[in-house]
């Protein structure tokens, strides 16, 4: 097995011991040579003593979801010691701290085992059991550095940047390298047949998660108020969103804040305070999971009927209930669209990657505000918390906010009478006005049923209106929500539908099915409700696998409904184990459902 | 909502307040709440309060949730923007709201069954952020909306309309508030107004969460011999402890106290409220004396009233946050932002 650039690292530790940092500075490494990555931490709902693994693929063709095939095992941790062993892809290697021996039942003939007394060394060399459990961990760096020829002058590089602040760790984590690095030259042979090599390929490009971009697109979006309640794997992004603003967002003239960041009592209260803030104009915004939408659905019901801006994350994890916390699944489709009792639908966006948490956290402001409605960005656990290699963001200057029809005390005090619900324009989306605007402005926000005019009604034809309105707003929101990327040749008649963090296992799916002369066309969704092109595209193709990480298949479903696509054509490849998708599932499956008949 | 609108017009001698407004430009649409409901007088008081104050009616902003207490921001002051918002949750959209534009004056109106029970939780954490607002609860030991059922804070052994009386505990709002720092606490009866009014005022100018709880009796499902929160028993039980007198700007303080029973306190625009002690014992600036006055006194089947007490030391949400003073949301969106050249460098780290 000897490839350049195209080979999977896992390593294996308990949580708690400070790998991530060793982890990160071997993916950043890589990445400084060129040559592109895909990070993926898998990690327990816990906070010391579990199994934890890191996975680095290294791809120099650059593709963006995980591998199912381990080349290296870095196994530190003896309790998945077997588990790591088995792992491992036939040809393969496995790296273990051989301070202590390893039990001599669990041996394996098709792969290498290599053993470097990590904590010996690290013991010799390091005094404190805190430095000498990180430097453990530094050290396995320097193993794989010479192993996989991942040039010392980057990694040192990255060191010095990191500890910046901090001098004197410089030096022990230089040195921890060394003794890994050392040991590794002298003990085996260096490079090993799979390797990473220089090249030129992330040149303009960042190594993000999705939460953290998402928190800075709020920041560039003008959100002032954000409210949230502590959930995995949603937190960093409010983390993220106050550490830019406790920088960004101090007022020059007084010293104070221009945000106000609400940790509230619970996800009930979170949505309150979002859609308070949006009735008094401000951009606010709630980040949460599955659960918190749950308990956020009656609220977000009357956002819809009262018609309040206000964007919510969705950072979602393996349900139903509290299912697997860190593990990933895009399982709140159904449950997002459809949030709350009575006829509700909300504009959904869906992400595929950490640029689009940047660019969709913008829109999702500038969608709320013009159709005065909650907008949710259905992000995941795979997108919001692993490390992606993505285009650096850009941000448009002179781009204008959109914040939708709102009136000014000028427009007001030129106005007759203001009516909160009537629909001027003919686009289904009314005219608002902020308190404190002027006195002709105000009116009652009520989710009881109301007139056209604002008041309370219990008059069957005035509720219809208002809530047939609604539907003619929905068909406004169909028009200016992100468009599905699709990839069309008419020699296809066969196709992939993916939404989100699929994106990346499909694309690659499909450069591998190509070359096994199977040729498919591709879309992914970029919002609900569903634009006119996604339609079209189910029409024109006989079969349309439709691949999502969830048991029921919630993005067909929904195809269906908003489409009124041909269920007969819609063929799920169901994904939903909590593990990110991979391109071989898709190839697998796509392939199986061929030779039943099903090819195109 | 009544099928029956006000007149428009309005007697031309009415008194004008320094807005040049009259008392029916702060009155709103015709109540629906049952002939005689208490709540209609805490309406009245409202008005007659917010009237005084010189509020420009676009400066106020009402919310409530769901019940009939929650109903009533509908019928005072037209001109202000009300919320509406669904069953217990009135804090939290009043905290955004407040997060947003912390210039208005917030107004919010709960029932006992809107606050201590459905939104309980939401209420507690409305007073430990001090959340500058002025927390009305009409209190009358009942679910009115769906027929009589006990509320949270039904007495040991009030009786309902029909069936065995309650057992369980009540909560008290304004114990509760205490042990949980609120820093202006106050009880009425809705039958008072002359007590009411200026505790209402007292509430809307303190700076942090106030908290009004008003003995507002149901005139359909509570107010029958054997109740404790009947127009009868209310009466009968009540006594004031602590009153408040509301002193204008500038304006002197013309009534004569007796010595020792009179405190003043300054609000931060100016005004002032006078405490008035009808008990010389109790001492409304300390948590502790208050709580144990309070429990003696109820235990003795009392209600007692007034603004029973007061904290202007503990700063409320905005000002712990460190904010600007100007809303939040009139901040210009592109001062919100570092630009296009700052995120080449943010994002440098991220290489």
């Amino acid at each position: 097995m000897a490839t350049v650039n195209d080979v999977v690292i896992k390593i294996g530790t308990v949580n708690g011991t400070g790998s991530a940092s060793a982890n990160g500075l071997l993916m950043k490494s890589i990445f400084r040579m060129g040559v592109p990555v895909v990070g993926k931490n898998y990690f327990p709902s816990n906070i010391q003593g579990l199994p934890t693994w890191y996975e680095i693929r290294v791809t120099g063709d650059g593709y963006q979801c995980r591998s199912n095939r381990v080349d290296v095992m870095v196994a530190m941790n003896a309790q998945t010691y077997a588990k790591d062993l088995a792992d491992v892809a036939p040809g393969g290697w496995l790296v273990y701290d051989s301070t202590w021996p390893r039990n001599k039942l669990l041996s394996r003939d098709d792969i290498t085992v290599l053993g470097v007394p990590l904590s010996r060394m690290c013991n010799e060399h390091f005094e404190g059991a805190r430095a000498r459990i990180l430097m453990k961990n530094i050290a396995y760096v320097g193993v794989l550095a010479a192993l996989l020829d991942i040039d010392l002058d980057t990694i040192n590089e990255l060191i010095e940047e990191t500890f910046a602040a901090k001098q004197k760790l410089i030096g022990s984590n230089m040195k921890a390298i060394r003794l890994g690095y050392d040991y590794a030259r002298e003990n085996f042979v260096c490079p090993l047949p799979s390797k990473v090599a220089a090249m030129d390929r992330t040149r303009g490009h960042i190594v993000i998660d999705g939460n953290t971009a998402a928190g800075l697109g709020c920041m560039y979006a003008g959100a002032t108020v954000g409210a949230w309640y502590p959930i995995t794997p949603s937190t960093s992004l409010m983390d993220a969103f106050r550490a830019f603003c406790s920088k960004y967002r101090v007022d020059p003239e007084s010293g104070k804040r221009t945000y106000c960041i609400i940790q509230a009592e619970d996800e009930l209260a979170a949505i309150g305070m979002v859609l308070g803030a949006s009735w008094n104009g401000a951009r606010s915004f709630t980040p949460t999971s599955g659960p918190g939408i749950s308990l956020m659905s009656e609220f977000l019901g009357y956002g819809y009927y009262a018609e309040l801006p206000a964007v919510i994350f969705d950072v979602q994890r393996t349900g139903p209930s509290t299912g697997m916390p860190t593990r990933t699944q895009q399982s709140d489709i159904l449950s997002c669209a459809y949030a709350s009792h009575g006829d509700t639908k909300h504009v959904l966006l869906f992400p595929a990657d950490p640029e689009e948490c940047f660019t969709m956290a913008q829109s999702a402001f500038d969608l709320a505000e013009r159709l005065q409605t909650p907008v949710m960005v259905l992000s995941d656990l795979d997108i919001g918390m692993n490390d992606w290699m993505v285009p650096e963001f850009d941000f448009d200057e002179s781009k204008i906010p959109d914040r939708g029809k709102v009136l000014g005390a000028q427009d007001l005090e030129n106005m007759e009478e203001f009516y909160r619900y009537l629909d001027v324009d003919g686009d289904g989306i009314p005219y608002r006005t902020l308190p404190g605007t002027h006195p002709k402005g105000s009116y009652f926000t009520r989710g009881s049923g109301h007139t056209k005019y604002g008041s309370y009604t219990e008059n069957s034809a005035d509720y219809q209106d208002v809530v047939d309105r609604l539907l003619l707003k929905w068909e406004t929101a169909r028009s200016i929500v992100p468009k599905a990327e699709i990839q069309y040749s008419k020699f296809n008649t066969a196709a992939i539908l993916s939404v989100g963090s699929g994106d990346g296992a499909c694309k690659e799916s499909l450069d591998r099915l190509k070359k096994q002369k199977t040729g498919l066309n591709y879309c992914c969704v970029k919002a609900f409700p569903f634009d006119e092109t996604v339609k079209d595209f189910i029409e024109k193709h006989e079969v349309v696998y439709v691949v999502e990480q969830n048991r029921d298949a919630q993005l067909r479903t929904l195809l269906m409904l908003d489409c009124d696509a041909d269920p007969a054509k819609l063929v799920s490849l169901l994904h939903y184990d909590g593990m990110p998708l991979n391109a071989g599932f898709v190839v697998e499956k796509v392939l199986e459902e061929q030779s039943k008949g099903r090819a195109a | 909502m009544s099928y029956i609108s006000k007149p428009k017009v309005s007697h031309p001698n009415l008194p004008r307040n320094t807005l040049g407004l009259t008392v029916r430009d702060y009155e709103g649409a015709v109540s629906t709440l049952c002939a005689g409901c208490g709540h209609d007088s805490v309406t009245a008081a409202i008005v007659q309060a917010v009237f005084e104050l010189n509020i420009e009616p676009h400066m106020l902003a009402k919310m409530s949730g769901i019940g009939c207490s929650s109903k009533t921001p509908a019928y005072f002051v037209n001109q202000s923007h009300g919320f509406n918002a669904v069953h217990g949750r009135m804090a939290s959209v009043t905290t955004g709201a407040s997060a947003a534009n912390r210039t208005l004056t917030y107004i919010g109106v709960s029932g006992d069954g809107d606050s201590l029970s459905i939104g309980a939780g939401q209420f507690v954490h409305a007073i430990r952020r001090n959340l500058n607002m002025c927390y009305i609860i009409e209190n009358n030991g009942v679910y009115g909306l769906t027929k009589g059922q006990f509320s949270a804070s039904a007495d040991i052994g009030s009786m309902p309309k029909k069936g065995l009386p309650n057992q369980q505990e009540p909560i008290d709002p304004v114990s509760t508030a205490l042990s949980l720092g609120a820093t202006y606490i106050a009880r009425s009866f809705s039958g008072d107004k002359e007590q009411l009014v200026p505790l209402i005022q007292g509430a809307l100018l303190h700076d942090g969460f106030s908290l009004v709880d008003v003995i507002s009796p149901c005139v359909t499902f509570n107010d029958h011999e054997g109740s404790t929160k009947s127009y009868a028993h209310t009466r009968e039980f009540f006594h004031h402890v602590v009153n408040a007198d509301y002193v204008a700007p500038a304006e002197e303080i013309k009534a004569a106290y007796a010595e020792g029973s009179a405190m003043p306190i300054e609000l931060h625009d100016g005004s002032r409220i006078i405490l008035r002690k009808v008990d010389s014992e109790y001492e409304p600036t300390s948590r502790a004396s208050a709580f144990k006055y309070l429990r003696k006194r109820f235990n003795a089947g009392e209600i007692i009233t007034g603004l029973l007490y007061f904290n202007d030391a503990r700063k409320e949400m905005h000002d712990l946050m460190g904010n600007i003073d100007t809303p939040l949301s009139e901040y210009p969106l592109d001062k919100l932002h570092p630009g296009k050249k700052e995120l080449k460098k943010i994002l440098s780290r991220y290489r």
